[in-house]
């Protein structure tokens, strides 16, 4: 397997067939009536083998359409791939036909949705469900992917899986079809895992073994694993490295240390601010004061300069990019000089933010 | 990863990943598919269950009336009572009409060809109905728009007038021609219900989740997306059949229909129209209730697979 050398933002020293996915300047548009959202506007990451990484943002910030885009699951039109490559094992999921398109997913990238309640298909059994994807990518007899079904669903923790198998989904819990839906995507061994929002919609206690699962599968199987959400706590719980993204851009990247406990870039450290935590108490909660600009009018200068509390001159007038930023791992103007802007970058040391305390 | 000082509190204490026997009393209940469920609560419709008994007497009916009582519904029948017609309380049942003719043959006969032109449109207003609607709802885009189009063209079309111009092609009176009118005629409302499912089935979470893992475009159309669809096309199909028996009846009334000698409800209540002055009752009658009593029925019977197949009941 040989990977194209290119140089990407995230400058890691990996060797290159250890990289496993590779996204260079990612734009997916979508194109509506009032005019053209620019959901993913250039993101550029690399996934290696057996990597977690998490992927953190507020709603809307342009996660799922990422993951949406790299699984290649958008409905063109109205969304629009404006430009950029997604390397998977050295092809270009974006220049696939659609049928070869069908081979990689499920069987090399697996997806888990946020909403179990509504990710299986209420007419079928969960084993015809595991098994028609088992089917789907391996040449076994009907009879060995329901075996294969009965094992994955064993392998995810399904007590007494020969009788569960032939359930329905409406008979199954939230956690439990959550449990399903991660045994259906690892039932063909995927190469990568993207798992959008995979606790959101369970409640606090399931959320902790659904984690659990997933890491403890993940362990087992060595897929890389792309974890999306909004909750900073499931981050730290589960991967290793995380891109924080802002208003269809990843503004800061880093292992989960340094971006959790040192933030850089000020919305990593709002986002952070605003966990309440147990000192808080009889306090009022921080919040990142504004909201998320209209993506119909993006500001000129940096996306967050308007919410932004350490704003400066150059924030409004030039745009950070995280490609061009040095040090790479931040798009801030705080730590890069903006081009042709007489203002020097007012570098501010990592500084610890307590966490849930 | 495992000993981060960065665990918050939600999710900071990990239960083990095993189920605890307390959740395992769901293994235990009886797993029911989608058609099981459906049939629980169709048991319990009562309407229904009277829709189907009726059904189930006019099939009977088609079926065996004409090998039980293996006359010719046409024939004059001299052991019958005589010119005046008869009190039909009286032997044979339904009464004849004043040649002699049996009308309970009549009807027996008729249910035949009544039946399986109420099917036989069905069939064919579905395959169509649910292709259509099925592509356009599945696809959007112009393909969704032409077709609707196409649709709206379809319902345009003065039926009355096609019948009138088919009677000249074909030759008036031909079954064939007839039922294909029908069906040809009968699909348009069935493809925009089938749309208006698909364009909402397919943006289902499931439809999603089934992609992700490489399902096909067909594949999903049909495995997918199909069966969540089947309760309001099948509420629909029935209706159809109804109204199928109604048009012929309504079309051979104005003798557009089928010839004298085959035998309809509509046939037979269009051959009693002139016995209706001289005092038959009966003539049209029974004809008419059994067109009437089908086609009840089988509404009851629609109405109570629109209850019993909704996914949503929680009965």
């Amino acid at each position: 397997m040989t990977v194209p050398a290119t140089v990407t933002s995230s400058a890691r020293p990996a060797g290159d067939s250890d990289i496993l996915l590779e996204v260079r300047d990612l734009r997916t548009y979508f194109h509506v009536l009032d005019g053209t959202v620019k959901a993913v506007d250039g993101v550029s990451f690399t996934i290696r083998r057996g990597q977690t990484i998490g992927l953190v943002g507020e709603s809307g910030c342009g996660k799922s359409v990422t993951a949406l885009s790299i699984m290649r699951l958008l409905d063109i039109p109205p969304a629009e791939i404006a430009s950029g490559e997604i390397i998977f094992e050295g092809r270009d999921l974006l220049a696939l036909s659609e049928e070869e398109m069908r081979h990689v997913r499920g069987n090399d990238i697996a997806m888990i949705f946020q909403e179990p309640m509504t990710s299986l298909n209420p007419v079928y059994t969960v084993g015809d469900q595991i098994a028609e994807a088992v089917m789907l990518h391996q040449r076994l007899s009907k009879k060995e992917a329901w075996n294969k079904a009965i094992e994955a669903l064993r392998a995810v923790g399904i007590n007494n899986p020969e009788r569960r198998v032939k359930q329905y989904p409406h008979e199954l819990s939230g956690g439990m079809r959550q449990r399903v839906m991660i045994a259906m995507a690892l039932s063909c061994d995927p190469k990568l895992l993207i798992a959008d929002e995979p606790t959101t919609a369970l409640d606090v206690t399931i959320q902790a073994q659904i984690l659990e699962l997933i890491k403890d599968v993940q362990d087992r199987t060595g897929t890389a694993l792309m974890l999306i959400t909004h909750d900073l706590g499931v981050v730290a719980e589960t991967v290793h490295d995380v891109l924080v993204m802002y208003a269809g851009r990843i503004v800061e990247t880093g292992t989960v240390e340094d971006v959790l406990l040192a933030p850089k870039h000020p919305y990593t450290e709002g986002l952070l601010r605003s966990i309440p935590s147990r000192g808080m108490k009889g306090q009022r909660l921080n919040v990142i004061k504004g909201t998320v600009p209209n993506p119909f009018n993006m500001p000129k200068g940096c996306n967050f300069a308007p919410r932004c509390p350490y704003a400066f001159e150059p924030c409004a007038e030039y745009d950070p990019r995280i490609e061009d930023a040095n040090p790479p791992d931040v798009a801030c103007w705080l730590y890069t000089p903006a081009p042709g802007s007489p203002v020097p970058p007012r570098v501010r040391p990592r500084r610890p933010v307590e966490v849930g305390a | 990863m495992s000993d981060q000082p960065l665990r918050s509190p939600a999710t900071s204490r990990v239960t083990p990943l095993t189920d605890t026997a307390a959740t395992d009393y769901e293994v235990a209940l009886e797993s029911l598919n989608q058609w099981q469920l459906a049939w629980r609560r169709f048991r319990r419709h009562r309407l229904a269950l009277v829709g189907v008994g009726i059904l189930g007497v006019m099939v009977f009916l088609a079926i065996f009336g004409p090998i039980i009582w293996p006359y010719d519904p046409l024939a004059l029948r001299r052991d019958l009572p005589g010119p005046q017609g008869f009190n039909p309380l009286q032997m044979p049942p339904f009464g004849s009409d004043g040649s002699g003719r049996s009308v309970f043959v009549l009807v027996a006969n008729g249910a035949r060809l009544s039946m399986l032109i109420g099917t036989t449109t069905m069939l064919i207003a579905v395959t169509i109905g649910v292709l259509i609607g099925a592509i356009a709802g599945f696809f959007g885009g112009w393909i969704d728009n032409l077709l609707m189009r196409f649709v709206d063209l379809v319902l345009s079309i003065p039926f009355l007038f096609i019948v009138l111009v088919a009677a000249r092609f074909f030759g008036a009176g031909e079954l064939v021609p007839l039922i294909l009118i029908f069906g040809l005629l009968s699909w348009p409302s069935l493809a925009r219900l089938v749309r208006a499912l698909y364009l909402s089935l397919r943006e289902q979470e499931f439809v999603l989740a089934a992609r992700a893992v490489g399902v096909g475009d067909l594949r999903i159309a049909l495995r997918h997306i199909l069966p969540n669809a089947i309760g309001p096309i099948v509420v629909s199909a029935t209706l159809i059949v109804a109204n199928a028996i109604i048009l012929e009846a309504f079309v051979s009334y104005l003798n557009f229909g089928l010839k004298a000698q085959d035998i309809s409800w509509g046939n037979a209540l269009a051959r009693s129209q002139e016995r209706i002055a001289v005092g038959n009752w009966w003539w049209p009658f029974f004809p008419g209730m059994a067109i009437a009593l089908t086609v009840i029925a089988i509404n009851f019977l629609g109405d109570g697979l629109r209850d019993a197949l909704d996914p949503r009941s929680k009965e």
